[in-house]
C-alpha cells in the first residue's frame, strides 16, 4: 500500500461516520434503524449483523463486478446478500438466541436494507474487492454510530438501564428516576433521529437542504 | 368472518407497517413530496403485497415448512432456512410479470406507476410482510387479507404524510431542521396519532 492508497483506506473508513453519514445524510437504512433501538444490546446486535454483511456483500460482489452483464446484475447481488444474510440469520440464532428473537423479522430485512444495495450498486461495482469492503466496514460503522446512539437514549431514558444493567434508579425499585414511557414506544425513535439530525446539520452546514420556498423577507416600508 | 375483519383493521391501523413497524421507511421518506406519486406507489404497494404474501404463503405452508414436505415422502426435512432467500426471489419475479402484465392488458395504469414497480422490490415493506406472515403462522386466507390489509395501511400512512409535507413546504423551518429532519418529526406526530388505534378491540 503507497500513501494514496493508504489516505484513500483512511478516507472511505471515516468519511461515512460522519460527513456521509448513511442514516443522517443519505437516508439509507433507516427502517432498522428505528425498529431495534429499544434497548442497547439489540442494536448493538443489529450494527454487527448488517455491518458485517455489508462488507462481505461489498467484497464478493466487488470480486465478480466484472463478470456480471449488467442487465441481470440486481439480482446478482440481490442472491449474494439473500445468502450472507441467511448466514448471520442462522448464526444469531445458534449463539444469541434471545437477542435474535427480539429482533424478529429485521434480521431478514438487512436483505432490503438500502445501505447494503445502496453500497454495491454505487462504490462495490466500480472498486477493487479490499476497498470496497473498507467502505462497507465504514457504512456500517456509520449507521452502527446512529444505532447506537438511538440504542442507548431510548433504553436509558425508557427503562432507566445500559445493556440491562441500571444506571438510573427507577421509581419501580424505590429511587428516584420517573420512567419515560414513550422513549420506548415507535415515535421516540422518529424525534430523536429527527433531533440528531438537526444536531448534526447545524454543525456541519454544508449538509443542510435548500428549502422549496424561500419567505422574502419584505422590508417595513414594502408592507405600508 | 368477524375474525377476518378484526385482522383486515388490526393490519391498517393498529399495526401499521409504516408508522408502528418502521417499513419500507425509505421510499416513505424519499417518495412522499406530492400526493399524486404517493397514491401511485401506495396502490402499487397494495396490489403487490396482495400478490406477494399469499404467494409466499403457499410455499411456506407447502415447501419450506417443518414436515411440509411430507407428500414427497421426506417427512423430516426442515427447509425453513431457505425462506428468506425464496420470498425475495418470489417478491422479485413477481414484481417482473406484473411489470409484464399490466404493460399488455393495462398501460394507464401501468403508466401511472412508472418507476415506482420496480422500485418495490426493494421496499421493505414487502419483504416485511412476508416475514410477519410466517412468523405468526397465517393460514393461505388469512394471508391474503393480511396482504391486502397491510398494504393499505402503508398506502394510507404514505398519502397522509404527502398531504402534510405538501403544506408543510410553505413554512419556516429552522435551517438544520430543513427536509429531512422536519419530515422526521412530522412522522414521529403521526406515528403518536396512530398509536390512538392501540386500544381498538373488535
Amino acid at each position: 500500500m503507497n500513501a494514496h492508497e493508504r489516505e484513500m483506506a483512511r478516507q472511505v473508513v471515516l468519511d461515512p461516520l460522519v460527513d456521509n453519514n448513511p442514516i443522517t445524510l443519505q437516508i439509507l437504512g433507516i427502517c432498522s434503524a428505528l425498529a431495534v433501538t429499544t434497548t442497547l444490546a439489540a442494536s448493538l446486535l443489529m450494527c454487527l449483523a448488517l455491518t458485517t454483511v455489508v462488507a462481505f456483500s461489498n467484497a464478493s460482489i466487488s470480486m465478480i463486478r466484472n463478470h456480471v452483464p449488467s442487465s441481470i446484475r440486481i439480482i446478482v447481488q440481490m442472491t449474494i446478500i439473500a445468502s450472507l444474510v441467511i448466514v448471520v440469520d442462522q448464526l444469531l440464532k445458534a449463539f444469541a438466541y434471545d437477542v435474535a428473537k427480539t429482533l424478529s423479522v429485521f434480521v431478514g430485512l438487512i436483505i432490503t436494507n438500502c445501505i447494503v444495495l445502496g453500497r454495491a450498486e454505487a462504490f462495490a461495482m466500480k472498486n477493487p474487492p479490499l476497498i470496497s469492503m473498507l467502505d462497507g466496514l465504514g457504512n456500517g460503522l456509520g449507521y452502527s454510530l446512529v444505532l447506537i446512539i438511538v440504542g442507548a437514549t431510548r433504553e436509558l431514558f425508557g427503562s432507566g438501564t445500559l445493556l440491562g444493567y441500571s444506571v438510573l434508579s427507577t421509581t419501580n425499585d424505590g429511587g428516584w428516576y420517573y420512567t419515560n414511557g414513550l422513549m420506548l414506544l415507535p415515535p421516540s425513535a422518529f424525534f430523536i433521529i429527527g433531533m440528531m439530525i438537526w444536531g448534526i446539520r447545524s454543525w456541519k452546514t454544508a449538509q443542510v437542504e435548500k428549502a422549496d420556498y424561500e419567505i422574502s423577507n419584505a422590508h417595513h416600508s414594502e408592507v405600508v | 368472518m368477524e375474525a377476518y375483519l378484526d385482522l383486515f383493521v388490526k393490519s391498517i391501523f393498529i399495526e401499521n407497517l409504516a408508522l408502528s413497524f418502521f417499513l419500507g421507511m425509505c421510499t416513505f421518506l424519499a417518495v412522499s413530496k406530492k400526493i399524486g406519486t404517493a397514491i401511485g406507489l401506495g396502490a402499487a404497494v397494495i396490489l403487490v403485497q396482495a400478490i406477494t404474501v399469499p404467494a409466499n404463503n403457499l410455499i411456506y405452508q407447502n415447501l419450506l415448512n417443518e414436515g411440509a414436505l411430507a407428500w414427497l415422502g421426506l417427512p423430516d426435512v426442515d427447509l425453513s432456512f431457505l425462506g428468506l432467500i425464496c420470498y425475495i426471489g418470489v417478491i422479485a419475479a413477481m414484481v417482473q410479470i406484473l411489470e409484464m402484465v399490466l404493460d399488455k392488458y393495462f398501460p394507464a395504469l401501468y403508466n401511472a406507476l412508472g418507476v415506482f414497480l420496480p422500485l418495490i422490490t426493494v421496499n421493505c415493506a414487502i419483504l416485511g410482510g412476508s416475514l410477519f406472515m410466517v412468523e405468526r403462522d397465517y393460514t393461505m386466507s388469512e394471508s391474503v387479507v393480511y396482504g391486502v390489509g397491510s398494504g393499505a395501511g402503508w398506502a394510507l400512512a404514505i398519502t397522509a404524510l404527502a398531504g402534510i409535507r405538501e403544506k408543510l413546504k410553505y413554512s419556516d423551518v429552522p435551517g438544520g431542521l430543513q427536509g429531512l429532519g422536519i419530515t422526521f418529526i412530522t412522522v414521529g406526530l403521526m406515528s403518536l396519532g396512530f398509536m390512538a388505534f392501540s386500544g381498538i378491540q373488535l
